[in-house]
């Protein structure tokens, strides 16, 4: 019997790596050795391919780089100011829209999950022609009295990072919308009927019942979005630089960390062991944030 | 609350979701309605039907080589997709069916490269491509996507609701580990499979800074890539960018409407 045990579980491992392997070999081809080589690279001087073992240099190059120091800059604007935003009225959206006779539901809820299928570059070209000077947005406010000049939504650095806040939150609310929405409609609606009965208001219901049951889906929406504007680079490329320069809005204002890691490699002379150094300061602002909104959401027993 | 708040906080509601709805749909509307329109009408911000649709659509096809380039997207997203969705189901069958302590390790630290940042890939990628002489080839774009961890951990979650009956019983008739996989887990998990490809068509369709990279002729160029290069120059014109972006939405558009219910479940499913 216990041969018979032991050829079983050789017939199972076998059969495990063998279903396993082709995913593991890409991933360790494309994912795992990259990464390693970066690290590898991240220590290395030069231009090109000419470069030589550098030590720190390039980590002290950092914080000389006030190029490097105003793309963390925006990048950590970006995060700060869009992900509680965004996330703050999708979960508003989604609660409004938990409510069985909402009429239109069906509709609305489409409409405003609309926006995460079109396509990335394609939306941001779209804002790029809405927001220009004399555009549809500003004519717009102005005609509405919302304001009595056209606001400068691509030469001034602070309304140029508030179009791409604006862009981005276009983009995903609605997605972000929908895992809340899922999270709620699994919630036993009784609890509520009995916390109305004891005389909690609305409000209370949402911040004492709502948000700590929806925390697991917080978490998820909170650790993807923060990857993502991380990341961001398709919409500043499209809504802010032309192909005539390299320059990110109005005084690099929505310069992002990945434009320019992108810039250092392939618009100026190429140094890709100092692109490689700033790739990693975005490795470890995702892993860092991610251990603490881990550690912040996480369940409490 | 009496009727008269009650009334009024219906109509905040309504009021409320019905700006969002419509700030949500307007943009695809501005598109449509922009390629009928030219360009310093765009620019000026007409809201309205136009007539300059057929010189926006000439405009763009004779900078470009429309059906080409469509074509190279769709070659692009559909082997990328189907290569995906073969190595991603067939190890998340493998992790989840064939458990040991090893498996384990791998699939956490296949789990941990959820959150490597694309940037910190695309220089040693570019290199390597380089190396296997793959710059400026279609290959280049699809071979990093192909190994989602995203996509495994999806079919892993899923395949926890496929009946372990089931295998019990084919391996009872003599049946071979890869011909249950094939001749009962893939039909059985057709749903999976839809929600799959959705997610990944998407991705593959929307990617936009990796074949920036890597291709550099514009017989190789994908759509995303055209749109892009229209609206960044000194002068875009925009008629034609309208219609660029018209073409660049559609496949995703007619995937979302045709597939709703997989959409939204593929995508809930994802977290469960």
């Amino acid at each position: 019997m216990a041969s018979a045990n032991r050829s079983l579980n050789r017939y199972f491992n076998i059969n495990g790596w063998f279903f396993v392997a082709p995913a593991a070999l890409l991933i360790g081809v494309f994912m795992v050795y990259p990464i390693l080589y970066s690290l590898w690279m991240s220590f290395q001087t030069g231009k090109g391919m000419m470069t030589q073992f550098g030590g720190l240099a390039n980590i002290k190059r950092l914080f000389d780089d006030p190029m490097f120091v105003l793309a963390l800059y925006n990048t950590m604007i970006f995060f700060i100011v869009q992900v509680p935003v965004m996330l703050t009225l999708a979960l508003f959206l989604a609660s409004l829209l938990d409510n069985p006779n909402l009429k239109f539901r069906g509709l609305i809820r489409t409409a405003i999950f609309l926006p995460c299928v079109s396509s990335l570059v394609g939306y941001a070209v779209l804002f790029k022609s809405m927001f220009v000077q004399d555009g549809l947005i500003n004519s717009t406010l102005v005609g509405l009295h919302i304001t009595d000049q056209p606001i400068p939504w691509m030469t001034d650095p602070f309304w140029a990072r508030v179009l791409i806040i604006i862009a981005i939150t276009w983009r995903w609310t609605g997605y972000n919308m929908i895992f809340f929405l899922a999270a709620l409609q699994n919630i036993d609606k009784s609890i509520y009927e009995a916390s109305r009965i004891d005389g909690v208001p609305s409000w209370g219901r949402f911040f004492y019942l709502t948000v700590p049951m929806l925390k697991p889906v917080i978490l998820f929406t909170t650790v993807t979005s923060t990857i993502g504007t991380l990341q961001l680079f398709d919409e500043v490329r499209n809504i802010m630089t032309s192909d005539a320069g390299s320059a990110a809005g109005p005084s690099n204002s929505a310069l992002t960390l990945s434009v320019y890691i992108y810039n250092l490699t392939f618009k100026f002379v190429p140094s890709f062991g100092y692109a490689a150094t700033v790739s990693y300061v975005i490795v470890l602002a995702v892993a860092l944030l991610a251990i603490i909104q881990f550690y912040a959401l996480r369940e409490k027993d | 609350m009496d009727r008269f708040t009650r009334a009024l906080a219906a109509f905040f509601t309504y009021a409320f979701l019905g700006i969002m709805a419509f700030l949500s749909v307007f943009p695809f509307i501005w598109m449509v309605m922009g390629a009928t329109n030219t360009s310093i009408d765009i620019v000026k911000g007409k809201v309205g039907i136009g007539s300059a649709l057929m010189d926006n659509i000439r405009a763009f096809a004779t900078t470009v080589d429309v059906p080409l380039v469509f074509w190279n997207s769709i070659k692009i997203a559909l082997i990328a997709t189907a290569l995906t969705l073969i190595v991603a189901s067939l190890a998340g069958y493998g992790f989840e069916v064939f458990r040991s302590k090893y498996r384990e390790r791998v699939y956490s630290a296949i789990l941990l490269t959820l959150m490597v940042p694309f940037a910190a890939l695309m220089i040693p990628l570019f290199i390597m491509m380089g190396k296997l002489g793959l710059i400026d080839t279609h290959w280049a774009v699809i071979l990093p996507t192909i190994g989602s961890a995203f996509v495994i951990f999806y079919f892993r979650q899923s395949t926890k609701a496929f009946p372990s009956e089931l295998r019990d019983a084919a391996r009872v008739d003599g049946l071979k580990e890869w011909q249950i996989f094939l001749l009962i887990y893939v039909p059985v998990m057709r749903s999976t499979y839809a929600a799959a490809f959705i997610i990944v068509f998407m991705a593959s369709w929307n990617n936009y800074l990796w074949p920036l990279i890597v291709l550099q002729s514009n017989e190789m160029k994908t759509i995303t890539l055209v749109v892009s290069s229209l609206a960044s120059a000194y002068y875009p014109d925009f008629g034609a960018v309208m219609v660029s972006a018209i073409l660049a939405t559609l496949p995703t558009l007619i995937v979302f409407f045709v597939m709703q219910r997989q959409f939204v479940q593929g995508m809930i499913g994802s977290v469960k």
